[in-house]
């Protein structure tokens, strides 16, 4: 055992400058290089001030807007989270059938899955477009604009899987909510938040 | 459309491990470019290493054993320190140390099960100096072994095992680096930070305010896939739209997981000078893993009935959806890497019974970066010994005779299993103490229980994350068993590999049992679910088995 110390304590101490300290600052220099944008946490600004992440969901009451999947850890980006629930848990059951009673009241029409399951980071960027295109009509109404318009939005920002193989289609509930902002800009005070879950 | 897609994604996985494989076989035969050879050889000299003594299976194990345990106290040290040290933006604290004693063993061990959170427990110095170091040399140490291990059964009469100095050198220098290089630059390009700065603060678009947690990911994440280690920078690893922002990240990483386990198989038939020895390994590993991963993806895109139509997106990403989150959760138990993109607790009853077993046969399912051939080797030794009894036969396996030594040897390797799974398991769900952990009641509790176990001792690090593993029973207990399911097995391995090499290799006669031939595949398959599967079905009938017929019966808990 002792014969082996030495190299034991030489090749740990190397491995950990190597592996530990050049290899992640090299990449680190890299991806600031490369891609500084992403490297950094695909950050959206405005006005010089931070909005949000673009891979990030944050969450969205107004009725103008498009709303993200429930969370379970109420969209902490600092200490994420998950139900963890199993499928027989009746306080997840129970949990679901209240998100679907209040979605229903809100857009008027039947819930998808994934608008009453929390997602397992907590922080889902994205939401199936059967979802976004259910919430056209209160969104349109709250905007005073035509649901059509909103709709062709939708669509246009819908991704598809990945060479048509793999991932689900999504909508991504930020990028779209920017995107209706600037397109259809909210009417002035009064005209919103009476339709809020 | 379905089977398009999974057919694709395997004839990529199997074509790159084909390719790597031929690198890996030139990496440990020494067969390096010059300036490759130099440069490892300077090192080792200088660390005192003396490469070129081979070493028996003893001298081989104490190496291992000495230099994990140097990884481990460095390890608990800097985890209890990181408070003082530098690279902590956020100003995280130490420690305590039951949890830096869990968490060191964890990762030493290539387990990487993790009672904390990221990026609310660690500093940027522990996940790269710390964290990164333990992915990279658990996953080398792995692969060393399995190395060793093979040379046992293939080398000539009387040969060394190899050094471990060098085939852990080689294996992170010439193959987990440059690997990682390469997918830690495509992830940070889908969007995976890799930046020393903090957190930072967000005014959200309806004012509200929303603290994101950064950090040098990506370097991380590359090695925790191709090191099949597991342990996410962020508390819900790869769901974590930052670990793994696009389909392309997730794809990439799915490949990474099974890449060089896989690889391991061909190696094995190159090594062997036989490539049918590793084909018929390859391929017994491949049926029990598509027949597992049919039942989760059946389950899961079929979807709980109880939450309403679709599919069971409980936990689930809508990028991934069912399928991509199936196939994840199958590799990821597989081949013990533990790390997820989807809510292992969530998943449906008979999903989880499939990725328990997966872990509790051993995960030598493609098992973990070469820990799960040499577990496959256990499994062949006890298939070739019962092939043996059943026809009468002297047994053999490439030409050396198996034999009460490494039959009992296996078994005693085995027997690590129920061990910490059944026992550590039936203290964890009897104690007071240790029952605190389990948040639900009802049979999905015990698959709560069952499931840390079998990823302890498996060394897997996956969770039912509703689970409590920071009680500190747990962190102690699985702490314990996971050195028991690492080095339980690597033990007798080596000697088993020992002792092989001391017997002479008879040339192939009509009379042998052929090990590369269809029959062969069957039987070694058959051997794993009997004595793997069959040890724990009564404890899965009380758990997965027993929710699933609740669940139809339409109880809930």
């Amino acid at each position: 055992m002792l014969t082996h110390l030495r190299p034991a304590i030489a090749l740990t101490a190397f491995f950990t400058l190597l592996t530990g300290l050049a290899y992640p600052l090299i990449m680190t220099g890299a991806a600031q290089t490369l891609f500084p944008a992403v490297a950094n946490g695909s950050l959206i600004e405005a006005d010089g001030a931070v909005i949000g992440s673009s891979v990030i969901a944050q969450p969205f009451t107004g009725a103008g807007y498009l709303h993200p999947r429930p969370s379970a850890s109420d969209w902490n980006a600092a200490g994420t989270g998950a139900s963890n629930l199993g499928p027989t848990s009746a306080t997840l059951i129970a949990t679901v059938a209240e998100r679907r009673a209040a979605w229903e009241a809100a857009n008027g029409s039947t819930a998808p899955i994934d608008a009453v399951t929390a997602s397992g980071s907590g922080l889902d960027p994205h939401i199936s477009p059967e979802n976004a295109l259910a919430q056209v009509g209160r969104i349109a109404a709250a905007r005073g604009v035509d649901e059509g318009a909103v709709r062709r939005l939708i669509e246009a920002t819908t991704e598809g899987p990945l060479l048509g193989l793999y991932g689900e289609p999504r909508v991504n509930v930020l990028l779209t909510n920017i995107a209706l902002d600037e397109a259809f800009p909210m009417p002035p005070a009064g005209g919103e938040g009476q339709a809020t879950e | 459309m379905t089977l398009l897609s999974y057919f694709a994604y395997f004839a990529a996985l199997v074509g790159l491990a084909w390719m790597l494989a031929i690198w890996m076989a030139r990496v440990y035969s020494g067969s390096l470019p010059s300036a490759l050879l130099r440069t490892e050889a300077a090192l080792l000299r200088l660390s005192g290493a003396a490469p070129d003594r081979g070493m028996g299976w003893g001298a081989y194990a104490l190496a291992v054993l000495a230099f994990n345990a140097t990884c481990f106290v460095v390890l608990y040290v800097l985890l209890r320190a990181q408070g003082t040290l530098p690279l902590n933006p956020d100003g995280i604290g130490g420690m305590a140390p039951d949890l830096a004693f869990n968490t060191a063993v964890s990762f030493v061990t290539n387990t990487n099960w993790q009672a904390y959170s990221g990026e609310a427990q660690l500093s940027y110095l522990s996940q790269m100096a710390g964290l990164t170091v333990q992915n990279f040399v658990s996953a080398g140490t792995g692969m060393a072994v399995a190395v060793a291990v093979i040379r046992g059964f293939v080398a000539p009469k009387g040969a060394t095992l190899g050094n471990f100095w060098v085939d852990l050198t080689r294996s992170v220098l010439w193959i987990l680096l440059p690997l990682s290089v390469v997918l830690a630059l495509f992830l940070a390009w889908q969007g995976v930070p890799q930046t020393l700065q903090g957190a930072v603060v967000a005014t959200g678009i309806e004012g509200q305010e929303q603290v994101i947690a950064r950090g040098p990911a990506a370097a991380q994440i590359a090695i925790k896939q191709l090191g099949t280690n597991g342990g996410g920078f962020f508390g819900v690893n790869s769901a974590h739209p930052f670990e793994n922002p696009t389909i392309s990240s997730n794809m990439a990483q799915s490949l990474s997981i099974l890449l060089i386990p896989v690889a391991f198989c061909f190696l094995f038939g190159r090594m062997a000078g036989d490539r049918r020895q590793g084909w018929a390994i390859f391929a017994a590993m491949a049926v029990m893993f598509v027949a597992g991963l049919a039942v989760i993806h059946a389950y899961e895109v079929a979807g709980n009935p109880a939450l309403g139509l679709g599919a069971n997106m409980e936990g689930k990403e809508q990028r991934f959806g069912a399928m991509l989150s199936a196939l994840w959760a199958a590799q990821t138990t597989a081949a013990s890497n533990g790390s997820v993109n989807a809510m292992h607790d969530s998943f449906m009853p008979l999903s989880g019974l499939v990725m328990l077993v997966f872990m509790q046969i051993g995960e030598v399912i493609f098992g973990g970066v070469g820990a799960g051939l040499y577990g496959m080797l256990l499994y062949v030794v006890l298939a070739v010994f019962l092939a043996g009894l059943m026809v009468g036969r002297t047994p053999e396996y490439l030409g050396r005779k198996i034999e009460g030594r490494e039959v009992t040897l296996a078994v005693l390797a085995f027997l690590s299993m129920p061990l910490g799974i059944l026992v550590g398991g039936a203290v964890a769900a009897t104690v007071s103490a240790a029952l605190a952990a389990v948040q639900e009641p009802g049979p999905h509790g015990m698959s709560e229980i069952l499931y840390a176990y079998s990823s302890a001792t498996g060394n897997n690090g996956s969770a039912f994350g509703g689970w409590g593993a920071a009680l500190q029973w747990h962190t102690t207990a699985l702490g314990i068993i996971m050195l028991l399911g690492r080095y339980a097995i690597i033990i007798p391995m080596l000697a088993i590999a020992g002792s092989m090499v001391r017997k002479p290799q008879a040339p192939v006669t009509s009379g042998t049992f052929p090990t590369d031939g269809p029959l062969f595949v069957t039987l070694l398959i058959l051997t794993v679910l009997i004595l793997g599967a069959l040890t724990f079905f009564p404890v899965l009938a009380l758990g997965p088995i027993a929710e699933e017929t609740a669940r139809l019966a339409g109880q809930s808990f």
